[in-house]
């Protein structure tokens, strides 16, 4: 049976609409009439605008008509986090604070994939303002999980890994604040991409950690990862924090760079808490690379214990200032209870705001506050230094560094509660955003019970080239991405 | 533990603009204190003689020329605003 | 300063003030966002996503912004870092879109430096006493929107909003009104000056805020400060000092106690009032902005903006007193206004005589801009015909008269004064040898008793020859000629 459209990879659907075997409104019916099949039980989509997609997909097959095609991603229907803006469409960050918020302006990654002549569709649900690794910190709804629809789907970006898993979107933009893109694709079997800090513009994007946060792409395969970051990254003069960087043809280098690699396998990252069947796939991984003729050698980052905390402090203190401009003055939600404008900002920020949220707000301004920022933030920032110091080092003997994604498979709806035991979910992921580098989950089979699992390579500053190779050499034998469940 | 004591949540709250419920200080308290906790070991790390990094890789001196661009019109600017008159943005008196 | 006591036995103090003056930076486009900048526009005109605050929206900075206040510093003698940073300084207020401003905490683009003053001399005739206050820094930060308040409710306008602004923060070393008065002059003279801002106090270009206190004389410790807002004229800012030093030194006369506080000047009536105690400290939790990266000023940077640096009024003073024996009280007028100090600079230089240049600048100039209520710019004379205004004069050609009905019509006219005096016949004739001289002659003759006093040694009884010579030339003899003919014949006769 062939594979329906909307399970087809990005690669192979660019290469039939230019063939012309297929439309670019075809497909995008394809992709409408899924969603509309399978959205009630997954709850992917904050919202979508049916109508919208498909004058776009028109407006790509006219251009295709008129032989003025922009590419490999004219006419692919991609679904954006509900954090990324896109000018007259909803822009809620899964927040009551702004459910009724419309986007005046498009953000840099959304006015790069529509110069690409991608279809944007829908608004993917999340934890609010990508605070979380479950998805259930949305205020509108939690979604599942198209493996097991009784499980989480990962987070921040489950709305946008479990699009992709279930055949609602071809590829799908993510935010990766402390594992937001790769821990839920990790989950939800599909490919996601941190890139290096930098290196995609975060201009449209709702501020979480602004120190941490990067879009990525999430994607079936490491190719199709390959050729959406191709269309979104770059320097941007609209970001300060964007790097002025030549962008190479990431799709192409996927041929040209065979390796062998050198493989760092940091022992910290396989300790206590690891599931045993996650273990063993990455393991297999691991086994895989070394048949291929890859060196693989067990290296140290000794202050990955430290990771977590670092970023609990960092990511809070960020979030707490990046968070004030939401008090129901200019725009968002506003309370009709206050009595004054003091009582204004009270009442609206603890009717907009959910319980994760206001939790890291309240530690984010305690760690800033008069008398602890010293044995805080400041002693975060320079432990920050040494992580990222960390990793450089041990880039000095291997290439790349592989590790599992998530120490655990998805896991139930509401089964984690307490917020510490959510955080150790990120425990893996972290450390790269602290330290800035790419690094890409892939993959690599399924539990017993037939849950997804990744693994996580993590490269070097600015070598998405050689990342996504490797990642590559393990990916396009092995395609797990593919798979698709039964729903 | 009830709450922390170490955690003035009123005052945190104040500075945070958030009303809290007496449930959400003794959740919220209580958690903060667990979290608190586990980060005392970053005291442990010998951080002497190292930078902060505000940045995960900075790079210096980063602007753009002086040359004014055309904004958002007042209807899109005023476009979300929950309340606005004479284009301006409406909220309850301020008092000085 | 030493505030006389009210009795023989009461304490004398001393006030101790330091001023935050904000001043506006002039330029095309907000600090962090690309939207223009200006001032009376329709509200909410002048905004973006970043201006707004609105969600995604990120900041980049200006580079005019930085230029200015390097520039700012070089004029103020400041040490410009060589790396600093941009901080959040958190606090909720409707002004503020982000509930943080960008501005910057430990690393200011400038530190230290000074503001020359000078104090009022002994008359207006005389320089005052000068000092050099000095700056603890100047940072550079962002503007907030402007709110307006209803009856019921208040409306915010965010077009001011992210206008670059710099804080120039004085330690607390000026002692009196006076002090803070010639302060805040000599600054924006210097900023207008360096064309780093208009310092428009009515359009809010210019901002003051004082910290007062006062100490008995000899007292090390300083008093408890009390922060004065709102002073939004260089005179209120001079009223509104006099009134809190007096406000503080009856408070502790009467006994009472001087509270940490903020108080409110209103200029109109002359009174203040509490805002709010300071006991509900800020807690603005600064940390670096993550949004913007550090700037690193190399020197290569600092000698471009210090070859766009102009001299500063002070030192042109200095300079004009010195190579153009200026009058003192002609120089304190015409270094105060750079355009005007540069027109002087070049009619003095076309016709070589300073002095008189500087009169008619600052007598006849100035008056009639006055009167035209126009500024120099729109001015009709160039100094090119000024100076040939004062060249036609020192060569007798026009009496002083005549002169001023010429200037008159060349501020009106924009003509040239040579042009003028010959449409309007003002010119003095020209030394014709014959016809003068038979005047000159005529009029010795008929005096002989100023002839006799002359002869004796009297050189003043030469001037009573000279009316019946200008009464027959009907007032147009070139005085000098006749001056010189007179004591030609005299030396004969
Ligand atoms: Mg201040
Ligand atoms: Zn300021």
């Amino acid at each position: 049976m062939p594979v329906p459209l909307h399970f087809q990879t990005l690669a192979e659907l660019a290469d039939r609409l230019a063939k012309r075997e297929i439309s670019s409104l075809e497909l995008t019916r394809a992709v409408i009439s899924r969603t509309e099949a399978v959205e009630k039980s997954v709850r992917a989509f904050n919202s979508r605008d049916a109508a919208d997609a498909l004058a776009q997909a028109e407006a790509s097959d006219a251009r295709r008509a008129a032989g003025q095609s922009r590419g490999p991603l004219d006419g692919i229907p991609v679904g954006l986090k509900d954090v990324i803006a896109v000018k007259d469409q909803p822009l809620t960050a899964s927040s009551r604070m702004l459910a009724n918020f419309v986007s005046p302006y498009d953000g840099t990654v959304t006015t790069r994939l529509r110069r690409a002549g991608a279809v944007l569709w829908g608004r993917l649900n999340c934890d609010e303002f990508a605070m979380g690794s479950s998805t259930e910190n949305s205020a509108f709804h939690p979604t599942s999980n198209p493996w097991d629809l009784t499980c989480v789907p990962g987070g921040s970006s489950g709305g946008s890994s479990a699009a992709l898993a279930a055949g609602e979107a071809i590829a799908t933009l993510g935010s990766d604040t402390g594992g937001s893109i790769r821990q839920p694709a990790a989950l939800c079997g599909v490919v996601g991409l941190k890139p290096t800090y930098g290196l995609v513009s975060r201009f449209g994007l709702v501020a979480y950690a602004s120190s941490l946060d990067q879009i990525g792409p999430m994607t079936r395969t490491v190719e199709d990862a390959a050729i959406l970051l191709g269309a979104i990254a770059g320097h941007d003069e609209r970001d300060s924090t964007s790097l002025r960087v030549e962008i190479p043809d990431y799709r192409a280098e996927l041929a040209g760079r065979r390796g062998p690699w050198r493989i760092g396998i940091p022992r910290e990252y396989f300790g206590a808490g690891l599931d045993p069947e996650v273990a063993a796939a990455v393991e297999r991984a691991v086994e895989y690379y070394r048949g291929l003729g890859c060196e693989v050698r067990p290296v140290s980052l000794p202050h990955t214990e430290h990771c977590l905390d670092t970023y609990y402090i960092i990511a809070t203190a960020e979030a707490s200032s990046n968070l004030a401009r939401y008090d129901g003055v200019r725009y968002g939600h506003r309370s009709t209870k206050a009595k004054d404008i003091v009582d204004l900002y009270f009442q609206s920020r603890a009717e907009g705001f959910g319980a994760e949220v206001k939790r890291r707000i309240i530690l984010g301004t305690y760690v800033l506050s008069s008398g602890y920022y010293d044995a805080f933030y400041l002693r975060a920032q320079k432990v920050r230094t040494l992580i990222r110091r960390d990793f450089l080092d041990a880039f000095r003997g291997v290439d790349v560094l592989l590790t599992p994604t998530s120490p655990i498979p998805a896991f139930k709806l509401g089964e984690k509660t307490d917020p510490l035991a959510m955080y150790l979910c990120d425990i893996y992921t972290i450390g790269v955003n602290l330290a800035g580098l790419p690094a890409i989950s892939v993959p690599c089979g399924f539990t017993g019970t037939g849950l997804p699992i990744g693994f996580q390579l993590i490269g070097r500053p600015l070598d998405e080239s050689g990342l996504l190779a490797a990642a590559h050499a393990y990916d396009r034998v092995h395609a797990w991405g593919r798979k698709t469940p039964s729903l | 533990m009830a709450e922390n004591p170490r955690i003035d949540i009123d005052h945190v709250a104040k500075l945070a603009r958030l009303a809290l419920t007496p449930e959400e200080k003794a959740v919220f308290g209580s958690q903060l204190g667990g979290i608190l906790s586990r980060v005392e070991a970053l005291g442990r790390v010998d951080v002497s003689g190292i930078e902060p990094s505000a940045h995960a890789a900075a790079v210096n001196n980063v602007w753009r020329e002086d040359v004014a661009r055309p904004g958002l019109p007042v209807a899109d600017a005023l476009r979300n605003a929950p309340a606005q008159r004479d284009h301006m943005v409406v909220v309850p008196k301020v008092v000085e | 300063m030493s505030l006389s006591p009210s009795s023989p036995s009461a304490t004398c103090y001393e006030a101790v003030i330091g001023l935050e003056v904000h001043v506006q930076i002039k330029a095309a486009s907000k600090v962090f966002a690309s939207v223009g900048t200006g001032y009376g526009h329709e509200p909410n005109t002048l905004t973006d996503p970043v201006v707004l605050a609105l969600p995604g929206a990120l900041p980049v900075m200006n580079k005019a912004a930085l230029d200015a206040i390097i520039k700012a510093g070089l004029l103020l003698g400041c040490r410009i870092s060589p790396v600093c940073k941009w901080d959040r300084k958190n606090y909720f207020y409707p002004d503020s879109p982000k509930n943080y401003q960008i501005s910057q905490y430990d690393l200011p683009v400038c530190l230290g430096g000074e503001v020359e003053i000078e104090l009022a001399g002994p008359s207006r005739n005389v320089m005052g006493e000068h000092k050099r206050i000095p700056l603890t820094r100047i940072h550079l930060e962002e503007d907030v929107g402007k709110l307006s308040h209803g009856t019921i409710d208040s409306l915010v306008d965010y077009n001011r909003a992210g206008t670059p602004l710099m804080e120039i923060v004085s330690e607390p070393a000026l002692h009196s009104a006076e002090e803070a008065y010639a302060y805040l002059t000599s600054l924006r003279a210097t900023m207008i000056y360096g064309g780093i801002s208009d310092c428009d106090m009515e359009k809010g270009q210019l901002r003051c805020d004082a910290n007062i206190s006062i100490r008995p004389v000899g007292e090390k410790k300083l008093g408890t400060k009390v922060e004065l807002k709102n002073l939004n004229s260089i005179s209120f800012v001079r009223d509104g000092i006099a009134h809190e030093i007096r406000r503080q030194v009856a408070l502790l006369e009467r006994g009472g106690v001087i509270t940490q506080e903020t108080r409110d000047y209103d200029g109109t009536t002359g009174t203040s009032q509490s805002l709010r105690s300071k006991e509900e400290a800020h807690d603005y939790r600064y940390f670096p902005d993550p949004d913007l990266m550090p700037l690193a000023v190399d020197e290569a940077w600092k000698e471009r903006i210090r070859a766009t640096c102009p001299e500063l009024p002070f030192h042109k003073q200095r300079r004009f007193l010195e190579q153009y024996q200026l009058p003192y009280t002609l120089t304190s007028v015409l270094v105060w206004d750079r355009a005007l100090a540069d027109y002087f600079e070049e009619a003095a230089g076309l016709c070589g005589k300073a002095q008189a240049a500087g009169n008619w600048i600052v007598n006849d100039l100035l008056r009639e801009l006055g009167n035209a209520k126009a500024t120099l710019a729109e001015c009709r004379v160039a100094p090119r015909q000024l100076a040939e205004l004062v060249k036609l004069v020192d060569a007798g050609t026009l009496i002083t008269a005549s002169a001023r009905e010429v200037f008159t019509e060349m501020f009106a006219t924009g003509d040239d004064p040579g042009v003028i005096a010959d449409r309007r016949g003002l010119k003095s004739a020209a030394a014709d040898g014959n016809e003068l001289e038979q005047w000159c002659r005529d009029s010795i003759a008929a005096n002989p008793k100023a002839l006799a006093e002359f002869k004796a040694g009297k050189d003043s009884a030469i001037n009573a020859f000279k009316g019946p010579v200008m009464k027959a030339a009907k007032g147009k003899a070139n005085p000098k000629a006749v001056d010189e003919t007179l004591r030609r014949l005299l030396a004969n006769s």
